[in-house]
């Protein structure tokens, strides 16, 4: 739950940081950031729900049968 | 319900596994040609078809694959496991057959990127559904307590297509000079048209299989999701599982198995600066030897039980990445051999200046030559490198000084023979960590979701673990190399970081239980 944010945190650092008009690499151009940062968003909310459900005790016992997933 | 018996299991393996293999071909060639391919569709200068190369690099391989999955998966579990692992073989080898008849951007101008960018974005959608379709369908004809085993057949499709990719790729280049095989319509093509054939010969094969046991006894009694998406993900029960699957397994999976493959091969290429065809070489060599491992380590899967095979491979990667990656680099130290080659007899040094630059200043003093040359050295013992260094000259009235460059680049190293097999063996335990971690994972995916829903649950956390952050691993270690500077090795932490956590969370909540009944 606190990884989540800090990965989303860093990406975004990073692209204030790197996107820049005179550089020629991937990573000084905005669209890759735009396009990964898009991507990790809703994956870093999955990990956060992770956590949530991790911390809630949803994983101790894991499902045996499909009637267990109904 | 009764699965395939072993016996025709084989034809089963062999028209998935063989569809599956040509896509990952099809969707590596166009990797392995970006450079070519972006000469050809995305001319520097422009910064229309800049954009566009970025997004053809960019959303094929991280935004579609996911959504491939999500779409074909849906499709998998609604109609069947057959009819739509051959929409995904026709659309991908039908996109790119394409790309090699695209005409090039000084022919036809911006459509040319256009085209190649939707038909990258083909690419992408079909091989997101490819794979769980495969894996589901082989898995699905499985005796129980031998699923590990017959699903790492299709585990080796993407490691042999690189391979595969690899080979044709050396094989024409090999038979043209290099202007032959970078012209307009030049030899860079024909690993597309090849595809074609290929595609065919599968398309024929899959036409001529089976649906799935267990789905088409699913769907006589009427028991198939109508909404596949919403069961897989709405659902609270089957969505924890799904992020346990993506969390604890296959996040970890994804960056362990581009950093063997991709990540060694570009390493060795760009900081080791190895030489391209000997390059390509120790990859083969180390797939080729590495590949039956896939098999054993499914095999082994299905007597020990998944979870701890495929954690090892994470925690053998996070241990020694580092040490392998610094031996190769330290083993190729190209400054440490022109050290050598200056005291060794026989040396052939062959020099030559590529380019000459002038700076002019208004202070005629300050008047400047940059001499541009690439020395090629053949040590005695057949080790080879070259030298690009850029010297200083200044003229004065009545002399001229030099400055020698400081900072001299090595490339093109050709390592001599044990050397080279070094290389190939560090390379070789990479991807056999590459073989613990993926081997097993088709069928414990398989085993974690229920046949109904079952394509889309597994499609999904597969490809946002090996598109996204397997994808990424490059894109973020040049981040992490440009923001720290001082260490060539830091772009691992990333690798390192994400497999580390994925082992912690899979030991943790992952279960090691074999599920001997997945036909439900």
């Amino acid at each position: 739950m606190i990884i989540a944010p800090a990965v989303i945190y860093f990406l975004i650092m990073g692209a204030v940081h790197n996107i820049n008009s005179t550089g020629t690499k991937d990573i000084n151009k905005p669209i890759p950031w735009i396009i990964i940062i898009s991507i990790f968003t809703p994956i870093a909310i999955g990990l956060m729900i992770f956590g949530y459900y991790a911390m809630k005790g949803e994983y101790d016992k894991l499902p045996e049968s499909s009637e267990e997933l109904n | 319900m009764a699965t395939t018996p072993v016996k025709g299991i084989g034809k089963v393996i062999f028209s998935s596994s063989l569809g599956t293999l040509i896509e990952w071909y099809d969707f590596y060639i166009f990797g392995m040609l970006a450079k070519t391919i972006s000469v050809q569709f995305f001319p520097e200068g422009n910064d229309t078809a800049a954009l566009l190369s970025t997004l053809a690099i960019f959303a094929a391989g991280f935004l579609v694959r996911p959504f491939g999955a999500l779409v074909f998966g849906r499709l998998g579990d609604l109609i069947g496991r057959k009819y739509t692992f051959l929409l995904t073989l026709v659309l991908m080898g039908g996109s790119t057959f394409l790309i090699g008849l695209v005409p090039s951007y000084k022919a036809i101008g911006i459509a040319a990127p256009l085209l190649v960018l939707l038909l990258r974005l083909i690419q992408g959608l079909a091989l997101g559904g490819e794979y769980g379709g495969a894996a589901t369908y082989v898995a699905e004809h499985s005796p129980a307590g031998r699923r590990g085993y017959f699903t790492a057949w299709i585990q080796t499709t993407a490691t042999l297509g690189l391979f595969v990719a690899l080979g044709v790729i050396m094989a024409v280049k090999a038979n043209m000079s290099d202007e032959a095989f970078n012209s307009e319509w030049g030899g860079w093509r024909y690993p597309f048209w090849i595809s074609i054939l290929l595609v065919g010969v599968s398309i024929y094969i899959r036409l001529k299989m089976k649906e799935s046991p267990l789905y088409a006894a699913l769907k006589k009694e009427g028991k198939t999701s109508v909404n596949p998406l919403k069961e897989s993900f709405g659902h609270r029960s089957n969505f924890k599982m799904v992020l346990l699957a993506l969390f604890g397994a296959v996040m970890g999976q994804g960056v362990i198995w581009y950093t063997g493959q991709f990540y060694a091969q570009s390493f060795l290429e760009n900081t080791v600066k190895i030489e391209f065809m000997q390059n390509r070489e120790i990859l083969l060599w180390a797939i080729a030897l590495a590949t039956p491992f896939f098999l054993f380590f499914g095999w082994l899967s299905d007597k020990v039980g998944r979870k701890w095979i495929m954690l090892t491979g994470m925690l053998l990667g996070v241990v020694f990445y580092r040490p392998i990656f610094n031996t190769l680099l330290k083993n190729a130290d190209a400054k440490e051999w022109h050290r050598q080659g200056m005291r060794m007899a026989n040396s052939s040094i062959n020099g030559k200046i590529i380019k000459i630059d002038t700076i002019i200043n208004s202070n005629p003093l300050l008047n400047r030559t940059v001499q541009h040359s690439k020395t090629d050295w053949v040590l005695n013992d057949g080790r080879k490198f070259s030298i690009t260094s850029a010297d200083t000259i200044a003229m004065y009235q009545y002399r001229s000084s030099i400055r020698v460059d400081t900072k001299p680049v090595y490339s093109d190293k050709v390592l001599v023979t044990p050397l080279k097999w070094k290389f190939i063996f560090l390379v070789w335990i990479m991807i056999v960590f590459v073989t613990m971690a993926y081997g097993p994972i088709a069928a414990f995916l398989v085993e974690l979701f229920p046949t109904k829903i079952r394509y889309t649950s597994m499609s999904l956390p597969y490809h946002i673990g090996n598109g996204v952050f397997g994808g990424l691993v490059p894109f973020i270690a040049t981040l992490l190399s440009t923001t720290f500077t001082k260490d060539p090795l830091v772009g691992l932490w990333y690798p390192i970081g994400v497999a580390g956590l994925c082992f912690i969370i899979g030991a943790l909540y992952l279960n090691n239980k074999i599920d001997k009944e997945v036909n439900d």
